[in-house]
């Protein structure tokens, strides 16, 4: 059984003439314990997918079923990595741990909430700054504390929505490869939301292409066979990467990409870039 | 960084600037304005009311930080009673739209009444000088607080109210954990500007009620033709009210987000 199911999921702002139709027709599987990453443009309605699999917005159409239960709003069930800084500044990253973790394990003594904050908080290397507050520590440690909250409260399913967007490029590679590992040692099913396709492909098991809105959709799936723990120097030069980033490249700037008006389909019609990126 | 005579000036500026008031003040005195008593005149007057402070000959007869006391007692009552109705009605209108929409206009048009109009309407509601001073104060100093709370709850990111429906936080959990303290320094900023305003409205309160206190005695050595003491609680007044505003202005830093400062 699936643990995530999307069918036939559409959502739109606004009503009548003036409505934007962000998503439409979103059909997804994920089953147990895969990594699954969606790639697509900035402004896509990425963010808005992100949150229909949060919870936090109801489709307009379609359903979403969370291991077999049509899901209803927004629970601790799904662990959720926000693309801004979501941690509470006034909390220390121990405290913005622990209200997650007061909040699932209600039950447990004061003394094994502690060591299970201690737990996450030393699987994302943060023992030491455990007393800090956010703004002491920099954007990718504040992305880690993020990870450790999302995973503390044991979800179903981790969401990462573009989790290293806001990150320079070392700090964002040094991440990918924390969350690789973290990941193959938990087997969360996660699903992530990235603009990157290298990362995708660094990351997942299956990655899959939104294409551009309005009323965006996702496109063929592609698998990503490249045996764990994947080496992101060696992997550059694997053809297997190579193959899958053209593939999904391709349908990003082909059919995935924005419909310009009076144009034939732009299934057949391939744009110079695409040819170029296809090559 | 400054050089020394730069900084020696900078420290020894603000007492130029007394300086020329009080030489004014001196020279007006001495001029034109006979009534006006003159600066060694005044600190003459009221010294046994300074050097003495908590003294009390007499129920108009009173240390001048006595007085102060009074006043600051009935305003610490005034103020509490707008941060108790400002805050709530803050939230109200932070959190809903619907009440922004119904009560905004009707704020715009209660703020800029003056406490000189509130006040006989206190006295015709509660029909005595103390509740009706409360009320004045309360409904004079309390839009800060309303329009500031209203202000940091909008502004709270939507990220932190996400997190707290992700972990399905109660509403008063939401309210305790996340909702009071992101809005907390906008709240205190509102705070202190309710506080200014209490201190403000005081004077016109005690002048109208006769009620003992700093603004009672001005009134009253007013009409004693004692006009020194005039003065003496001018000076007083903005004294307090400026240790007032930097003790909620401590309070107020430490509290704003550490990316701000």
């Amino acid at each position: 059984m699936a643990c995530l199911e999307l069918r036939g999921v559409a959502k739109s702002y606004g009503t009548g003439d003036s409505a934007t139709h962000v998503l439409r027709n979103i059909n997804l599987k994920v089953e147990q314990g895969e990594f699954v990453a969606i790639v697509g443009y900035s402004g896509a309605g990425k963010t808005t997918l992100m949150s229909l699999l949060a919870g936090l917005l109801t489709p307009d159409r379609g359903e979403i079923v969370l291991n077999g239960k049509p899901m209803v709003g927004p629970g601790p069930d799904r662990g959720v990595v926000f693309q801004n800084y979501s941690l509470l500044p006034w909390l220390t990253a121990y405290d913005n741990i622990m209200l997650a973790v007061n909040q699932v394990f209600k039950s447990w003594s004061a003394e094994q909430k502690r060591a299970h904050v201690d737990k996450f908080l030393s699987m994302v290397k943060l023992t030491a700054a455990a007393k800090k507050r956010p703004h002491e520590l920099s954007g990718g440690m504040r992305q880690r504390v993020s990870v450790a909250r999302a995973l503390a409260s044991n979800p179903e399913i981790l969401l990462l929505d573009e989790p290293l967007g806001a990150l320079d490029a070392l700090t964002r590679a040094t991440l990918q490869d924390e969350i690789e590992k973290i990941w193959r040692e938990n087997r969360t099913t996660a699903v992530l939301i990235t603009n990157d396709v290298d990362e995708g492909i660094l990351l997942a098991d299956r990655i899959i292409p939104l294409s551009a809105g309005p009323a965006a959709t996702l496109g063929p799936e592609v698998r990503v066979d490249i045996p764990r723990p994947r080496d992101r120097r060696a992997i550059t030069h694997d053809p297997a990467f190579r193959s899958i980033r053209n593939t999904v490249i391709g349908y990003l700037l082909g059919p995935g990409a924005r419909k310009k008006p009076g144009k034939m389909d732009p299934a057949i019609v391939l744009s110079p870039q695409t040819e170029e990126a296809l090559a | 960084m400054k050089s020394f005579r730069e900084k020696a000036w900078y420290l020894i500026l603000p007492f130029f600037g007394f300086a020329v008031i009080l030489g004014l003040w001196a020279l007006v005195a001495s001029t034109f304005a006979h009534n006006l008593p003159s600066p060694a005149k005044t600190w003459e007057i009221s010294k046994p009311y300074i050097v003495e402070p908590f003294a009390k000959r007499g129920e108009l007869d009173q240390g001048i930080l006595r007085f102060t006391w009074y006043s600051l007692v009935l305003v610490a009552k005034g103020y509490t009673l707008a941060l108790i109705l400002g805050t709530p009605l803050g939230f109200l209108l932070g959190r809903s739209k619907l009440f922004s929409r119904g009560l905004d206009p009707v704020i715009q048009l209660l703020r800029p009444v003056s406490p000189l109009a509130w006040l006989p309407l206190g006295l015709v509601l509660f029909e005595k000088s103390e509740p009706a001073a409360l009320f004045t104060i309360a409904v004079c100093s309390m839009w800060p607080t309303v329009l500031n709370t209203a202000m940091g709850v909008r502004s709270i990111p939507k990220d932190y109210i996400n997190v707290a429906r992700m972990l399905q936080l109660s509403p008063l959990q939401t309210f305790y954990k996340v909702l009071l303290p992101a809005a907390l320094p906008y709240m205190f900023t509102g705070f202190r500007l309710s506080l200014g305003i209490a201190w403000l409205v005081i004077v016109a309160v005690e002048m109208l009620t006769g009620s003992p206190g700093v603004g009672g005695f001005l009134w009253q050595e007013y009409n004693s033709l004692i006009y020194e003491h005039i003065l003496l609680c001018i000076l007083t007044i903005g004294f307090v009210g400026l240790l007032l505003d930097r003790g909620m202005k401590l309070l107020e830093d430490r509290l704003r987000p550490a990316e701000a400062r």
